[in-house]
């Protein structure tokens, strides 16, 4: 019995990587889930003189949608937040991330802009604060301002559904 | 035209893989002596096309061919020449094919040392490590092609991640393949002698030497990465347990068990089942450190892409390897008899006790680096395990091992006297035991695991003294003459053993009294730190070839004598915006003096800046060099090249290993 020993660890061993290597990768729980979205004031796009803050959405629950212009991910997206905004179930302010030739005013202005406010965050240091990876990725902030789901990659009807749907629920808006 | 040709030299050397692997294998066990003689050339022709491809690739890389994908991905038209030659292995793809390589050139070593094997034996081997290079030469042509070309070409590259920018990183990676690979030779002898059912003493003799080169080598891959990492990664530490160092750490403790274990076998007979068992282990530790490196099972950080059909052909290609040859242990392993018996107090106890120990400490390096995986598969939180699991786990389970190998090589084979090994080393434990205690007091106040360290490192070091000693009193002659008869295996290994003794000693020194400061500094200000005076002179814009730094002066005085001027960085790299910190080090044989720049704090010049007083850091990088020295030493005995001419064992023991 003794010299099967190393050949069954090693089946147990090779399950858990197969389960492993299925696993997403990029689903990385954030550390800011149950506490309160970091603050920062940006100029929005196309209105330097205008800013956002995350405090003018106190008592909103809200999507806080990280996206740039050169991400293709977030053109596949774009639709499915334009739905979303005409049906009026929730506002979604959209931050500019890393845009370096500054073609978000341009871009929205062709293809319809889903979002409240647009702020611009140049350099990215809003997005350190959030641990944004990579765009897009998207936050649900409540009525407190406290963070209460982020989801990393495009948005669609399942995501939105199977996720979003049921914490809003849960927030009661 | 070259790109294509380099693919091409692929699938031939892919095709000559298939034929050393097939043709030999069943060869041997037909006993048909022409496709036994297979092996050697198709062997040496496969590392000939693989050498082809890897030439051709790195033609890719020098002339800057950013039509080919790899090329555009990981080097940069101004990065300098060498590492656009070291870019060939920077990637993925490349990564593989110098895995490739290098079994490739193992394979013609072992085709070209192995006249004095019989031919079955050499066919078998030879031929199990075609079956490896063919999984692996697949692997590249159907999942990571380093050939691909990109429509339409590149304007230029992406460059080479800058972290890699370091000459710690051209040889560094060759090494450590040098070493994971080399346990291939291990494990196709290991294999060879299931196959064959000859688990004899020559056996053991054969792949001893070969294991002893691979685990010298892996050790120096090691201690250059952790070198590397010292002086790249700019925050002064040099082991940070991540999965990326575990992954090549835990094949060099089944490789140290296994050559220790090895030596049992040779010179008794016994341990046979556990030797073979250990040879799979090792080189299935290698696959594995292969397969979590390049699948992103485990990826925290994002350096190479994470791609499921990757994963999916190595975890299978894993599942075949070692799967296959557990199956074959666990059919085989009852026809080996151990040789000879021994005491509970022998050599070959405290051998197995070391074994014994070496493996519960791979088991908890393994356990820890795969904790995140069992816990994110059985649907738990996703959770790493740092340094202090390892540290407070990994420590303890070692101490012991480091307080036996001590007594090991004084302990006589078979049955050892205890009141005579006590009688050779008590002197030493007393020495030992008042440097553990008192050391620390001169180095800064008591601090217990100082204390363990300093005890452990001064007594294996008097051990090793108390070995020659031992040898010395017996025989003729002068003693220089005497130490001229040593055996090279004995040298190697009291070398070896000492460079273990001086390897924990720095680690003790440099973990219990290393002083570091986090600075503010502005231009002309100074800052004090272990006695050292460091007077910051402001920054400088300096252009590097692909990169532009603000470098920084700092002045290091003591008593008001200048002891150096050091300039660390602050870099931008143009082609990824990439911002990197360059250290810069003072080294000198009781402490380096290590300053890296932080941010710049205000427009007027002030800069945060880390200061770091590493004493005895460098006695980390002696230590390895000893056992690297002590392993090349050992492999190189005379008795291992009077095989080469005799393919016969001594009669006793063919005798005792039947």
């Amino acid at each position: 019995m003794k010299r099967w020993l190393p050949l069954v660890l090693f089946v147990v061993l090779v399950g858990f990587f197969a389960k492993g290597l299925f696993l997403n990768p990029r689903e990385v729980p954030s550390p800011f889930i149950g506490r309160t979205a970091p603050a920062f004031t940006l100029p929005l796009v196309g209105n330097a003189n205008a800013s956002f803050s995350p405090a003018d959405m106190k008592g909103k629950v809200w999507m806080l949608n990280v996206w740039a212009p050169w991400c293709v991910s977030c053109r596949q997206e774009h639709g499915f937040l334009m739905q979303l905004a005409q049906s009026g179930a929730i506002p979604i302010v959209g931050l500019n991330w890393k845009d370096k030739d500054r073609e978000a005013a341009q871009l929205l202005a062709q293809t319809g802009s889903p979002y409240v406010a647009v702020p611009e965050d140049l350099d990215g240091k809003v997005g350190i604060d959030y641990g944004v990876t990579g765009t897009p990725e998207t936050y649900l902030i409540d009525q407190a301002g406290i963070v209460r789901l982020k989801h990393v990659g495009p948005i669609d009807a399942e995501a939105w559904k199977s996720k979003f749907e049921p914490k809003l629920k849960e927030l009661g808006a | 035209m070259i790109p294509e040709l380099g693919h091409f030299a692929l699938i031939v050397a892919l095709l000559l893989a298939l034929t050393q692997a097939i043709l030999p294998l069943y060869g041997a066990q037909r006993g048909n002596l022409t496709l036994m003689a297979v092996a050697r050339p198709a062997a040496q022709g496969q590392f000939v096309f693989v050498a082809l491809a890897f030439a051709c690739l790195a033609y890719a890389f020098l002339t800057n061919d950013f039509s080919v994908e790899n090329v555009a991905r990981n080097s940069f038209s101004q990065l300098p020449e060498v590492y656009r030659l070291t870019a060939t292995w920077g990637s993925h793809e490349g990564s593989m094919l110098l895995w490739v390589l290098i079994l490739g050139f193992w394979s013609t070593a072992v085709s070209v040392f192995s006249r004095h094997l019989p031919e079955d034996m050499a066919a078998r081997v030879i031929g199990i490590m075609g079956l490896i290079s063919t999984g692996f030469l697949a692997f590249l042509l159907t999942t990571s092609n380093p050939f691909e070309r990109l429509l339409p070409a590149a304007m230029d590259g992406n460059d080479m991640n800058p972290l890699l920018q370091d000459w710690g990183m051209i040889i560094h990676p060759p090494m450590l393949y040098m070493g994971y690979v080399g346990f291939a030779v291990a494990f196709a002898f290991a294999i060879a002698a299931l196959l064959s059912g000859k688990m004899d003493v020559a056996w053991a003799r054969w792949s001893r030497p070969w294991t002893t080169v691979a685990w010298a080598f892996l050790t120096l891959g090691i201690m250059l990465g952790s070198w590397w990492a010292y002086r790249e990664l700019g925050w002064g530490g040099w082991w940070f347990w991540d999965p990326t160092e575990n992954a090549s750490f835990m094949p060099w403790l089944a490789g140290t068990a296994l050559i220790h274990s090895l030596a049992v076998t040779e010179k008794r007979g016994a341990f046979k089942a556990w030797t073979v068992l250990l040879a799979l282990i090792a080189f299935s530790l290698s696959l594995l450190g292969t397969f979590l490196v390049r699948s992103g099972v485990l990826s925290s950080v994002h350096a190479f892409a994470t791609d499921p059909a990757r994963g999916a052909f190595i975890l299978g290609f894993l599942a075949v390897v070692i799967g296959g040859s557990l199956v074959l242990y666990a059919w085989r392993a009852p026809k080996m008899i151990t040789g000879s018996g021994f005491t509970w107090f022998s050599r070959e106890s405290l051998l197995l006790a070391n074994n014994v120990i070496l493996m519960a400490a791979l088991g908890s390096v393994l356990l820890g680096t795969l904790y995140p995986l069992f816990m994110d598969a059985v649907g738990q939180n996703k959770i790493s395990v740092g340094p202090p699991y390892f540290n407070a786990v990994f420590v303890p389970v070692m101490a012991p091992a480091l307080f036996l190998m001590a007594i090991g090589p004084l302990a006589r084979w078979k049955e050892a006297s205890l009141p005579d090994v006590v009688t050779r080393l008590k002197w030493a434990l007393g020495v030992a035991l008042a440097i553990g205690l008192l050391l620390p007091l001169t180095l800064g106040g008591f601090k217990p695991w100082a204390s363990l360290g300093f005890f452990l490192a001064a007594w294996i070091a008097l051990s090793v003294l108390a070995g020659f000693v031992d040898r010395l009193k017996h025989g003729q002659g002068g003693l220089l003459q005497k130490l001229a008869t040593l055996p090279r295996g004995f040298w190697g290994m009291q070398l070896a053993h000492f460079g273990m003794a001086v390897g924990v000693a720095g680690i003790a020194v440099v973990a219990n009294f290393q002083t570091e400061r986090d600075v503010r500094m502005e231009v002309n200000s100074y800052a004090e730190l272990a006695g050292y005076t460091f007077t910051f002179r402001g920054t400088t814009e300096h252009d590097g070839p692909n990169y532009r730094a603000a470098r920084g002066t700092l002045e290091v005085s003591q008593n008001g004598k200048l002891v150096a001027t050091l300039h660390p960085e602050k870099r931008i790299y143009n082609a990824g915006g990439m911002a990197m910190t360059e250290a810069d080090i003072h080294p000198n044989i009781y402490r380096d003096i290590y300053v890296a720049m932080g941010e710049q704090l205000d427009d007027r010049g002030a800069w945060a800046v880390r200061l770091f007083y590493k004493p005895f850091i460098n006695w980390l990088w002696f230590g390895a060099v000893f056992m690297v020295a002590g392993g090349f030493l050992a492999a190189s005995d005379k008795r291992y090249r009077i095989a080469l001419r005799r393919s016969d064992v001594p009669k006793n023991l063919a005798a005792q290993g039947a």
